[in-house]
């Protein structure tokens, strides 16, 4: 047994107005640079859809993630170790930049330098790669956006596995949701064992998943590794770069720039306590549908005085202790269960969970009878299929997401009878498995949703993990070479590509 | 060209020291220095088209050719005679094994450059060691093919014994080595010229991938148990792992499903 702690994530799908202000935070903050135009390590997609990159989700295309082969042994889907060398030359599973979207920016100086013209000077677009000409733009980061395109593209969504989805192409039918997306930090990463170089690595303290720069030879394994898409290839450093979790902000004590930002407050970042020597059992599980509870069963219970103890012992600070107590992710994932893992049939036992949406209910208004289960409306009259949600969440297993809803129902349901009646109608909670403290908890975690409930992070414990000798005169947090910045002008060995100037329109 | 001597001696005599020692140290301090600039630079994400068939083919031709030419040379002649292998069975072997490889490189080596000038996202993307270093190895196999032609006016194996001899001779730092080749024809003296230059330029350019793309399976297959990694910071080290149940345990199983209110 070793115990180990991990910065979690939740992000409740049910507050989520889909404002993208995660994405454009990251973006200023992380990739806006040479070679990264194309990749957002935050995004946030409109479903039903195929996503960014395209498709994503199929992984009989990517091959990202791992499988249980015949034999019950786990491997990534790409292939064994020998698999992976072998595929080092050319990357069959690798997606190109146009799956993504080729980055472009406007001819903004034209509108200003134009000379008279008969008509209105106009922006249009360039490449960011080539500097060339865009007659149309085909692609962009967010391309669905409010259900844009058709349904007949849309709905090749992975999600809609096991649905009679035509009737939802319909006007009356329609439904949407929101999918923020970033780097699932998980805890069995596909990326990290796909890397031949050895430069992925889960860093012990937090669980963090982060790029060697110095270290990454630009194999592209764990481009094709990752069934989530989350790690791209700066194609000017040849090296490949995702999601941090903002860890030099998470060090000290703040929440991600994507979590600090997000205007609904649907982001939680919180401590989980959990087994390392579970993982690969959790990730084995035989059937798909028991890996959701298999990865429930490799947290640790933080107020169990034996996992105290093992904690402690484990080296495992006082303070983050407290903080997994305090957890918000523990309670939504664990005592709750309201948050699901993204696609547990990955296998890589992923830490940042969602909470399912709620939807209006369906045809309500000319059926005049909403399918009730007592007093409280059916869920699985929803709009959003509840076995939508359960492709997404669950590996397909409706049961755990139709009692999330059911509570998030009963939670509403408790605190419009306190507040509007003045009653504590217990039976509302007892009815869904929980007692009228529990909704409280949850109302105040949920609902309200206070900067202080939403992040508890404890700060990283400096003292225990380098000597402060050492950064004497460092230069902190640098994209590259130490204190060279990695674009090493003049240098014998090259350096980045050479930067693209943007060709001027010429008149 | 090579008529006089002096460039003989520079060429075969001088010149292979001067590559090793750029090889060896200009490797070292880029690793050491300037190690995020250390990798293969690969353009697969820009273009799929090509990258397929001329980058198997360059990168397998030319591994099979690296490492005819490495067994071929430096096997010492004498390790031939013990075994009574026939020096003419040797060369038709180099010539048979090499010629297909080097065909699949040139092939190759070909589709990647057409991919590089013609595709306008890998050319601007392009840097003058990039495309200076595939025409170089391009050049290169096609001379080294060329080769073959006038290896087949002697396929005794008495020249393929002379170039045995001198590079194992500047191995062994025999500065007289020199003299071995310089009857030899220019061609080949030219294929060794380009092989030295292209030692020299290996640690000013993507080159240097070849030495991660041979360390990966070490470090991968060999030096890698399982396929997680996980780095730690802490200075002391974390007490060895427990039996689930080996501690005084409290309340509860430890390592179990934790039960909660909710269930």
């Amino acid at each position: 047994m070793r115990i180990r702690a991990q910065i979690g994530m939740v992000l409740n799908l049910d507050k989520c107005i889909g404002c993208h202000t995660c994405s454009v935070t990251c973006k200023n903050v992380w990739t806006s640079r040479d070679g990264v135009e194309y990749a957002w390590f935050n995004n946030v997609e409109t479903k039903p859809g195929t996503g960014y990159p395209t498709d994503w989700e199929n992984q009989a295309r990517w091959k990202g993630g791992w499988e249980r082969t015949k034999s019950g042994k786990l491997q990534p889907r790409q292939g064994s170790k020998w698999r992976i060398l072998a595929n080092i030359f050319a990357n069959p599973n690798m997606p190109e930049i146009d799956d993504y979207y080729e980055p472009f920016d406007f001819d903004y100086d034209h509108l200003k330098s134009a000379p008279e013209m008969e008509a209105f000077p106009t922006a249009r677009p360039r490449s960011k790669i080539t500097g060339e000409r865009i007659e149309k733009i085909e692609k962009g980061p967010n391309w669905e956006e409010i259900l844009g395109g058709e349904f007949s593209k849309r709905s090749q969504d992975y999600n809609f596995e096991g649905i009679q989805k035509e009737i939802y192409g319909e006007y009356e039918n329609t439904f949407m949701m929101y999918l923020p997306r970033l780097c699932e930090h998980c805890l069995n990463p596909t990326c990290v064992s796909s890397c031949p170089s050895g430069a992925i690595y889960k860093r012990e303290e937090d669980g963090i998943v982060l790029i060697d720069q110095e270290k990454c030879r630009g194999w592209r394994m764990c481009v094709s590794g990752c069934p989530y898409k989350k790690v791209y290839y700066n194609w000017s450093t040849g090296k490949s770069e995702k999601c941090t979790l903002c860890y030099p902000r998470i060090e000290s004590g703040n929440p991600t720039v994507c979590s600090e930002t997000c205007v609904g407050r649907i982001r939680y970042l919180g401590v989980m306590l959990y087994d390392a020597d579970k993982i690969e059992e959790a990730a084995n599980a035989e059937d798909t549908t028991d890996l959701y509870d298999a990865q429930l069963g490799v947290f640790l219970d933080p107020n169990d005085p034996a996992v105290i103890e093992a904690a402690r012992a484990d080296g495992i600070p006082e303070d983050w202790i407290k903080a997994a107590q305090e957890s918000p992710i523990w309670k939504m994932a664990m005592e709750w269960k309201v948050a699901f893992p993204l696609h547990p049939e990955y296998r890589t036992l992923p830490m940042v969970w969602y909470i399912p949406p709620l939807s209006p209910i369906q045809n309500a208004a000319e059926a005049g009878a909403i399918g009730m289960d007592g007093d409280m409306p059916d869920v699985r009259n929803l709009r959003i299929p509840l076995r939508y949600l359960a492709n997404m969440l669950t590996a397909g297993d409706e049961a755990p997401v139709a009692t999330a809803l059911e509570r998030m129902l009963a939670m509403r349901s408790y605190m419009r009878a306190k507040t509007v009646d003045g009653v504590n109608d217990e039976a509302v909670a007892a009815r869904v498995g929980l007692t009228g403290a529990m909704i409280e908890d949850m109302y105040k975690i949920m609902a309200l949703a206070d900067y202080e409930d939403r992040f508890v992070i404890p700060t990283t414990h400096r003292e225990q993990v380098e000597d402060a000798y050492d950064l004497k005169g460092g230069c902190g947090f640098t994209d590259g070479n130490g204190c060279s910045t990695g674009v090493s002008k003049g240098s014998l060995f090259g350096g980045a590509k050479k930067p693209l100037k943007m060709p001027k329109e010429v008149m | 060209m090579f008529e006089s001597y002096d460039i003989d001696y520079f060429i075969f005599g001088i010149m292979p020291y001067v590559a090793l020692t750029v090889l060896i140290v200009g490797s070292i301090a880029r690793y050491e220095r300037d190690p995020f600039t250390w990798k293969s630079s690969s353009s697969q994400l820009l273009r799929q088209k090509q990258l397929f068939w001329g980058s198997v083919l360059f990168h397998v031709g030319i591994i099979v050719v690296f490492f005819g030419h490495l067994v071929g040379l430096f096997t010492p002649i004498w390790v031939l005679d013990a075994l009574g292998v026939p020096y003419a069975l040797k060369q038709w072997l180099a010539v048979l094994v090499g010629g297909v490889a080097g065909v699949f490189a040139l092939i190759g080596a070909s589709m990647l450059i057409h991919r590089r000038v013609t595709d306008p996202r890998i050319w601007q993307t392009t840097s003058f060691a990039d495309i200076g270093i595939l025409v170089l190895i391009w050049l290169q196999l096609f001379i080294g093919l060329g080769t073959i032609f006038l290896t087949l006016q002697h396929m005794d194996g008495s020249e393929m014994v002379r170039f045995m001899t001198w590079s194992q001779s500047v191995v062994m730092l025999n500065l007289n080595a020199w003299a071995m080749v310089v009857d030899v024809h220019w061609l080949y003296k030219t294929h060794i010229f380009l092989g030295l230059l292209i030692t020299i330029l290996f640690p000013f350019t993507r080159l240097v991938h070849i030495f991660s793309g041979f360390a990966a399976p070490v470090r991968y297959l060999l030096a890698r148990p399982g396929y997680q990694i996980v780095r730690s910071r802490r200075q002391t080290p974390l007490p060895p792992r427990r039996e689930p149940g080996a501690r005084p345990a409290a309340a509860g199983a430890p390592g179990s499903a934790p039960s909660t209110p909710a269930e």
